[in-house]
């Protein structure tokens, strides 16, 4: 159940690939990256912060949610921070479980809990060089994440 | 305690972070707000509209009425927008 927060990209497939590798129980297996847009050509990059310590930990919180929820085999959550342009990967989920339905559902859930709860903001670049600010938090975000409790 | 301040929050107040010494009187995250404001344009700013203000003690998410006592850091912070 590995959390990482990095500056670094990552290999979504081979992380995904580690969750099964050596056993014979996974059933199903979801990943989920999320990548940077460009807005129509308009963004040059978008600068994420965090604030370290509390994003592992409100990440571990949400993930600890998931297995109550869920009968999760494994997990794999990558969460980058600093400077990411148009393409790049920001973020990434993965969950192992016996049946397709748990690890669809965890991936879901855990998205949207780390989008309104783990302490990261960003703010968008343009390519005309001007600053656009930071990106406002979306009441759709919320909702998607209160439909779990619904 | 230590107070640390991200995102726009952070930009208004112009620090990253800084002990403070609030009085006795300062019991709970919505005090805080109010002693902080208090202190000059910056904090005001930041702390203008409470509905757009998160707060963490000791690095897990509290809501404004909760108690301050006994934390050694708190965090103010737009809403997240990760992912």
């Amino acid at each position: 159940m590995a959390i990482s927060v990095q500056r670094e990209d990552f290999d979504a497939a081979a992380e995904a690939r580690a969750l099964t590798q050596g056993r014979a129980d996974v059933g199903a297996v979801v990943t989920f990256v999320g990548l940077c847009r460009d807005e129509g050509g308009a963004l040059a990059a978008l600068e994420i912060e965090h604030y370290p310590g509390m994003a592992e930990a409100e990440i571990a919180r949400v993930v600890e949610e998931a297995r109550d929820r869920w009968p999760l085999i494994g997990l794999r959550i990558i969460h980058r921070f600093g400077e990411i342009r148009p393409g790049e990967q920001i973020v990434m989920v993965a969950t192992a479980s016996t049946h397709r339905g748990a690890a669809f559902a965890a991936a879901e859930f855990l998205m949207d809990y780390m989008k309104t709860r783990a302490p990261f903001w960003k703010r968008a670049r343009r390519v005309d060089g001007t600053s656009e600010g930071w990106v406002e938090a979306k009441d759709t975000d919320d909702a998607s994440a209160a439909r779990w409790n619904a | 305690m230590k107070a640390v301040y991200f995102a726009w929050v952070r930009e208004r107040i112009g620090k990253a972070e800084e002990e403070i010494d609030p009085p006795p009187e300062v019991a709970t995250v919505a005090d805080l707000i109010g002693w902080l404001s208090a202190r000059d344009e910056g904090y005001a700013h930041a702390f203008e509209n409470p509905k757009t203000i998160r707060a963490a003690l000791d690095r897990a998410h509290v809501k404004p009425d909760a108690k301050l006592s006994g934390a050694r850091e708190i965090a103010f912070f737009p809403p997240m927008t990760g992912g």
